[in-house]
Formats: C-alpha cells, sequence, structure tokens
C-alpha cells in the first residue's frame, strides 16, 4: 500500500530528470525527497500527482495504477511553494474549493471548513482574501485547502521553501505535529538537509535522476552508502584519508594513541560552535567543537593538537575514502 | 547629573520638501510638463470639444431633429448591430487564442501570435480590399456564397467582417500578459482539487482575467463603433439606409453640407467611446493591487 513506484523514466529533450527510479513509500508515513535543486525530485513529485507525465514505468497509489490518471481522478492534496491561493476567493472560499466542485452539502461543506480551519489556526481569518495573509498563513491556507478532500496522499512540493528562516522552523515543527493527528501519507520534496532530518519518518535522497539512498533520518546520517550521501546531509571532512564528520573528531592538547599531529590554521566562532581549520601534514582538516571544549582545550590560532576520530563516529562504510571521491564536496 | 540633551532635529525647507517629495523640480521639468499638456490639448482636447460644441450651438432641438432622421437611425442601427456581433465574437476568439498562446506550445505558435496583430499595422483599406478579393463576387471564395444566395460585401455580413478584422488584435492583446503574469499553478491546484478542465476554466481562470476581458471588450467595441475605412471600402461608401453605417454618414453629410447632422452623429460617437473609457477607468483599479 502506499505509494509505489516502478522504473519510471523522465526526459526534457536531452535532458534525464529521471533514470529507471522505483520507489516505495510506506502508507502513512511522513517521507522527504531530499537532494540537490534540478536532481529530479519535484519532478518525481509531479509525477506521483498527475502533473506531469513518465515516459516510461508506472505510479501505483494504494495499490491502483493511476500513471495515466488525470490529477483530479488520483484522490491527492497537493502543496505548492507558491501557495498557488485562489487569489479572488476568500480563505474560507479557498478550502472549500474541492467540497463545492464535489457538490457536497452545504451544511457538511461548512462544517468541514471550520474544522479545517481550526486545525491550521486560521479560523478568524476565514474572511481574509490571500493578499491579506502572510506568507506561513498563505501556506496554512493551502495546506488546509488540499486536506479538505480528504486525499490518499498529500504531496509538498518545497512547502516552506518560500518563507523565511523562522516561519519555516515553525511551520516544519508543526508540519509534523498535524501529520501526528492526521496520518494521511504524506511526501514532500525539499533541498534542506535539517528539515528533512528533523520532519520525516523516512527520508529519499535523489541526486541527478536516481535514487541514491532510502532510509529513517537516523540511517542516512550514520550509515550513508556513498559519499554524496553523506555530504548532503551534514557537513563532512577528511582525516588520514577517511571521510568523517567535523563533530566527530576529538581533539587532544597532548598527543594519544591512535591520534596525529596537527597546527591550528584557522579559528571561526559561530554562536555556540567554534570551527577549527586544522593542517596534518599536507592535509586539511575541518573539526568542530562546542564553545566550552575549545576554551578548555585553550585553542587559539598556530597551537598544535591532537586529532582522533570518536568513538562510534559515523562514517561512509570501508568504500567512503578521498580516493573513491567521485565528486567534489564544497560543503565545508 | 546627567543633562538630557536637545533633540536634534533638523527642519527640511519647503524647497526641499517640494524637490524630494516631487522627485526633481527643475525648469526643465516645468517646461516638459505643459508640453505635454499642451501636446494632449491640442490633438485630442480640443478637437473633440469643439466637435460638441458645434453640435449644440444652435440648442437641443436641432440635434434631436437630426438624429431621428431615418437615414441616420438606420446608420447607428447598422453600426450597433456590426460592433455587437463583433465585440462578442472577438470576446470569444479572442479569449481563446490567449489561451492558446499562453498555455500552449505548438509549431507556429509566433506566427499565430504574429498575425493577431497584423490589424493593427495594416491599414484598414488594405483589409477591405483584401475582403473583397475573398468575398467579392468575382472573389476566391464570394463566388460560391452567391452560389447560395448569400452576399457578403456590400451586405451586413461584410460590414461585420471588416468590424471584426480591424477589432481582432484588442482582446488578445489585454488577456494574454494577464495570463501569462497569472501563471498555471491556481489551475493546477483546481485540478488537483479534482475540478475539471470546464470547472477550472469558469472558476479559476476567467475570474482572474476578468477586468482584461472587459478592458479589451471596451477598446474593441470603441475600436468597432468608430471603424471607417475597411467598412467604407467594402460597401462601397455605403448606401443611406440600407449599408450606411454612423461613420460614412458623418463623412458624406459632411461633403453634403449637413454639416449638423455630421457633428450630432460624431458627437454620439465620441460620448459613447468616452463614456466606455469612463465606466472601464472606474470600476478597474479597485482590482489592481
Amino acid at each position: 500500500m502506499g505509494i509505489s513506484v516502478r522504473n519510471i523514466n523522465r526526459n526534457f529533450g536531452d535532458f534525464a530528470a529521471l533514470t529507471n527510479v522505483s520507489l516505495d513509500i510506506q502508507s502513512g508515513n511522513l517521507t522527504a525527497l531530499l537532494g540537490p535543486s534540478g536532481g529530479g525530485k519535484s519532478t518525481l513529485l509531479r509525477i506521483i500527482a498527475g502533473l506531469d507525465h513518465p515516459d516510461s514505468g508506472v505510479v501505483e497509489i494504494d495499490g491502483r495504477d493511476v500513471t495515466w490518471l488525470r490529477p483530479q481522478q488520483r484522490n491527492i492534496g497537493f502543496v505548492f511553494q507558491h501557495y498557488a491561493a485562489f487569489k479572488h476567493l476568500n480563505v474560507y472560499r479557498n478550502v472549500a474549493f474541492g467540497l463545492e466542485i464535489r457538490k457536497r452539502p452545504k451544511a457538511e461543506i461548512k462544517a468541514r471548513v471550520h474544522e479545517l480551519l481550526e486545525l491550521v489556526h486560521l479560523e478568524q481569518f476565514a474572511d481574509r482574501l490571500p493578499s491579506q495573509l502572510s506568507g506561513g498563513q498563505r501556506q496554512r491556507m493551502a495546506l488546509a485547502r488540499a486536506l479538505a478532500v480528504e486525499p490518499k496522499v498529500l504531496l509538498l512540493d518545497e512547502p516552506f521553501g518560500a518563507l523565511d528562516t523562522k516561519v519555516r522552523r515553525e511551520l516544519r515543527e508543526w508540519l509534523r505535529r498535524l501529520h501526528d493527528e492526521v496520518h494521511v501519507t504524506t511526501v514532500f520534496v525539499t533541498h534542506d538537509q535539517e528539515e528533512a532530518l528533523e520532519v520525516s519518518d523516512e527520508i529519499v535522497v535523489v541526486n541527478e535522476g536516481r535514487v541514491e539512498q532510502v532510509g529513517t533520518p537516523d540511517q542516512l546520517y550514520d550509515q550513508p552508502v556513498n559519499e554524496f550521501v553523506m555530504g548532503f546531509l551534514g557537513p563532512v571532512t577528511t582525516l588520514g584519508g577517511s571521510l568523517i564528520r567535523p563533530h566527530d573528531i576529538d581533539v587532544h592538547d597532548a598527543p594519544v594513541d591512535g591520534a596525529v599531529e596537527a597546527r591550528i590554521t584557522k579559528l571561526l566562532r559561530v554562536g555556540f560552535e567554534v570551527r577549527v581549520d586544522a593542517e596534518v601534514g599536507a592535509e586539511s582538516v575541518a573539526v568542530q567543537l562546542t564553545r566550552g571544549q575549545a576554551d578548555g582545550l585553550g585553542i587559539v590560532d598556530g597551537k598544535t593538537i591532537w586529532l582522533r576520530p570518536s568513538a562510534g563516529a559515523s562514517s561512509g562504510g570501508p568504500g567512503l575514502t578521498t580516493a573513491s571521491k567521485a565528486t567534489p564536496n564544497d560543503d565545508l | 547629573m546627567v543633562r538630557a540633551e536637545p533633540p536634534v532635529t533638523s527642519r527640511p525647507t519647503a524647497r526641499q520638501l517640494r524637490l524630494v517629495r516631487r522627485g526633481g523640480q527643475g525648469p526643465g521639468r516645468l517646461v516638459m510638463r505643459y508640453l505635454v499638456v499642451a501636446y494632449v490639448g491640442v490633438l485630442v482636447l480640443v478637437p473633440v470639444l469643439l466637435v460638441g460644441w458645434h453640435t449644440f450651438e444652435h440648442g437641443l432641438s436641432p440635434v434631436w431633429h437630426a438624429l431621428t432622421d431615418p437615414d441616420v437611425e438606420h446608420a447607428f442601427e447598422i453600426t450597433g448591430i456590426a460592433s455587437a456581433i463583433s465585440v462578442v465574437l472577438n470576446l470569444v476568439f479572442g479569449v481563446g487564442v490567449s489561451l492558446l498562446l499562453v498555455r500552449s506550445r505548438f509549431f507556429g505558435r509566433r506566427l499565430l501570435s504574429l498575425l493577431i496583430d497584423l490589424p493593427l499595422s495594416v491599414s484598414p483599406v488594405v483589409a477591405g480590399l483584401a475582403l473583397i478579393l475573398v468575398y467579392g463576387s468575382n472573389g476566391w471564395f464570394g463566388t460560391t456564397l452567391e452560389g447560395w444566395g448569400f452576399q457578403v460585401i456590400y451586405a451586413l455580413p461584410g460590414i461585420v467582417l471588416a468590424t471584426m478584422f480591424v477589432s481582432l488584435p484588442l482582446v488578445v492583446r489585454e488577456v494574454v500578459p494577464v495570463l501569462e503574469e497569472v501563471g498555471i499553478e491556481q489551475e493546477q491546484a483546481a485540478t488537483t482539487l479534482g475540478a475539471t478542465g470546464r470547472q477550472t476554466f469558469l472558476r479559476i481562470t476567467l475570474p482572474s482575467i476578468k477586468w482584461a476581458v472587459a478592458y479589451g471588450v471596451v477598446l474593441a467595441l470603441a475600436r468597432a463603433l468608430g471603424e471607417f475605412g475597411a467598412v467604407k471600402v467594402v460597401t462601397a461608401g455605403g448606401v443611406a439606409g440600407s449599408t450606411q453605417t454612423v461613420t460614412s454618414l458623418v463623412e458624406q453629410r459632411y461633403g453634403n453640407f449637413d454639416q449638423l447632422t455630421a457633428y450630432a452623429a460624431s458627437f454620439v460617437l465620441a460620448a459613447i467611446a468616452v463614456l466606455c473609457l469612463v465606466v472601464i477607468t472606474i470600476i478597474r483599479p479597485k482590482e489592481r493591487r
């Protein structure tokens, strides 16, 4: 059940947006499609919605082949990055739209719309036009509108992409809570790994038209199958030729077993964290410390320190060394 | 003890305020402003006012007498019918073509866009001549039509065709930019909510372009009412009481020294056009955000 995608191919002229993509999305889960811009994740979402069609392959929703059904026949809810609010209709009529199309009785529409407006905390704005709402409010309205028709799946295309950081953070927490209440199978597209890690039950990493890895946030963060996934989910650096996360490096002010000597070349304090660039021979290593750790070690520019991978450090597995680097990584 | 400093204020002089608020004021700007007013006045305002003045120079009753002349009434009827038909057809066609131009990509789309604009650049006289070549008695298509007993040229259908031709681009040119600005996402959202193509058009697309359509219709109507060149060619100047439109009538009466009728009919035409523009100007800004 849920959503099943089989061997999807989609080309735009010479550009292969999706190459042989297969994917199963669990019913009732909140799933993130995560990847860089132009990687094909939005195209995949639009194909699931029926706003685009694959050149080949099959899309199933709850076991039904919907590949060639129109969007209105799929029983989905779709939320756009730029809200797609019906500008000439007030908030109430926006949310009621799908129910009016389905010719539901007036009393039922009224009850349902008010229930939804309460759910998205917009009860007092029912008579406003979308132009009188803030971005976050508009997106909540769009969500209520999509949920009104009780869709089998809810699809969100970069839903918080047009909002500022603070509102984004609030809305993503709120989406998580909403999903826990409503339990509709939800897929959202994002290029923000923090958003994906924080909100979702499962993450699908999509890059260059392919699925790189599928797993829970912890699996992806701790056991990335390749360097791309490791790099995309968080910062990476190299220590002794292996990829490692900068916060997984222990720093000592005296030689210890298995540690290498390094000289600090740059120090940067960003809020609570201290970013250290150090040189081990010709290799440059990035290390992340808390302010307390840095102060305890008495770290200053030019000082010599000893570095060692901390116990239980997430690593990209045996294959993930600098030698196997397929693409340069400039996340740090 | 710390003494409160007096607040630092700097009051702008009246001249500074004027400069800032009006965005630069030098003598060049003043001259420019009066030049523009004078230009528009000489070209538009004074001639229109003079038509009004000449019309009512001797009071209302001669004007009424002139306008109730059977030939004048008939000319208004012909112009009214031709304008109404052409505006309605251009409305339907214009919205359809606009959707086609904006929402779909097909071979020849730019050529179509270019052809739609042609009536703006081609002289109406040329258009009239072209219509005769196609629909005239010896025309490419007219012979067949006449065989079925359907006369186009020198008759009302010819007048309607000529009027449609000249007002063809006006609805399209108003609607296309608005459609482009509105974008496709609202329509897609409606589709995902279960709306059929027809429901999406009626509930989402049409409401978002309605003011552009209204403005296009008013422009098309004004253009249709005033059409002269193409109609004159396809009716050979028009026969009074039969195929004569108001503009043809004005020209003929003026040439025959019946200036009062010419002024009166002109005044009515101008009044309708001004009324259309006033109405649209009043209702439109509310929608502009």
